[in-house]
């Protein structure tokens, strides 16, 4: 059986390379792909926790399906915004988008 | 060391290659393959984790959903061939991912975890989908409809924002203030 804490470093390790692609990437879309990335590693934490610790009861699938949940909605709603944004700007750099800068 | 183990070691080594590549190619569209490839391997490890109901959701939402509306925001913004996908201040990014990795896999590592290791007595059974389903529509009754309304207002907003504003109504003069 696989130690806890090998999961939780697999999931840590995915969660910094989804850091990374939210700090690094331009690319609007881009940083939408990377903020999923750490949404799934906290959703391996979750799940694994629920496979070690609590294998009786549902509390961490369940809240990894909510996980799932608000982030396709996240993600629909967000790339609807990007969407809005190429239109009017019809550029979807995140650095290019700065009319709320003073 | 079992087989279990081995696979899980390999599909998790898989995930984070393909994550990795998500972050540092130079190709939108690769970007997204990688995605779907890296989420559909974490369902893999779901399956090892003895969750396969989440295993199968994964890799439908993800491998199904996500990676269509993702390829169609791709599409419709159409990133120029040559385009900078990084900002100018990208090795500061990877030093300070550099950094949150560090402090994670010290928080990881220097956690006692005896206590969240089952014993002998208690080994990780297989949730079944019956069980799981039930516990979802009793005790997880409320945030459940919760989830469902999130869904509908999340629906309703993005097509309120994306819709066309080719109307009557002047919607073309937003384009011009910039």
């Amino acid at each position: 059986m696989v130690p806890l804490e090998h999961i939780l470093v697999f999931s840590a390790i995915m969660f910094a390379i989804g850091a990374y692609g939210v700090m690094a990437r331009r690319n609007a879309v881009l940083v939408f792909m990377a903020v999923e990335l750490m949404l799934n590693a906290v959703a391996i934490n979750l799940v694994a926790f629920a496979a070690r610790v609590d294998p009786q009861r549902f509390s961490g699938l369940v809240f990894t399906i909510f996980v799932i949940t608000v982030a396709a909605a996240e993600l629909g709603l967000g790339l609807a915004i990007v969407l809005r944004v190429y239109r009017m700007r019809t550029s979807v750099n995140v650095d290019e988008i700065d009319a709320l800068r003073w | 060391m079992e087989l279990g183990a081995v696979a899980f070691y390999a599909v998790a080594g898989a995930s984070l290659v393909a994550a990795l590549g998500v972050v540092i190619t130079r190709h939108v569209v690769y970007s997204a393959l990688l995605l779907i490839l890296s989420l559909s391997l974490t369902g893999l490890v779901y399956l090892l984790l003895l969750a396969d109901f989440l295993a199968l959701v994964q890799i439908l939402i993800y491998g199904g959903t996500v990676s269509v509306l993702l390829l169609f925001a791709l599409m419709l913004t159409r990133p120029e061939d040559g385009a900078v996908l990084n900002h100018r201040g990208w090795p500061l990014a990877a030093v300070g991912a550099l950094l949150l990795l560090g402090a994670l896999l010290f928080g990881v590592l220097t956690t006692d975890w005896t206590g969240a290791t089952p014993g002998p007595a208690a080994p990780p059974s297989r949730v079944s989908v019956e069980e799981l389903g039930e516990a979802l529509y009793s005790t997880w009754a409320v945030p459940f409809e919760v989830a469902s309304l999130v869904l509908l207002v999340a629906l309703l907003g993005a097509l309120q924002i994306a819709r066309s504003t080719d109307a009557p109504a002047g919607g073309r003069g937003e384009g011009a203030d910039r």
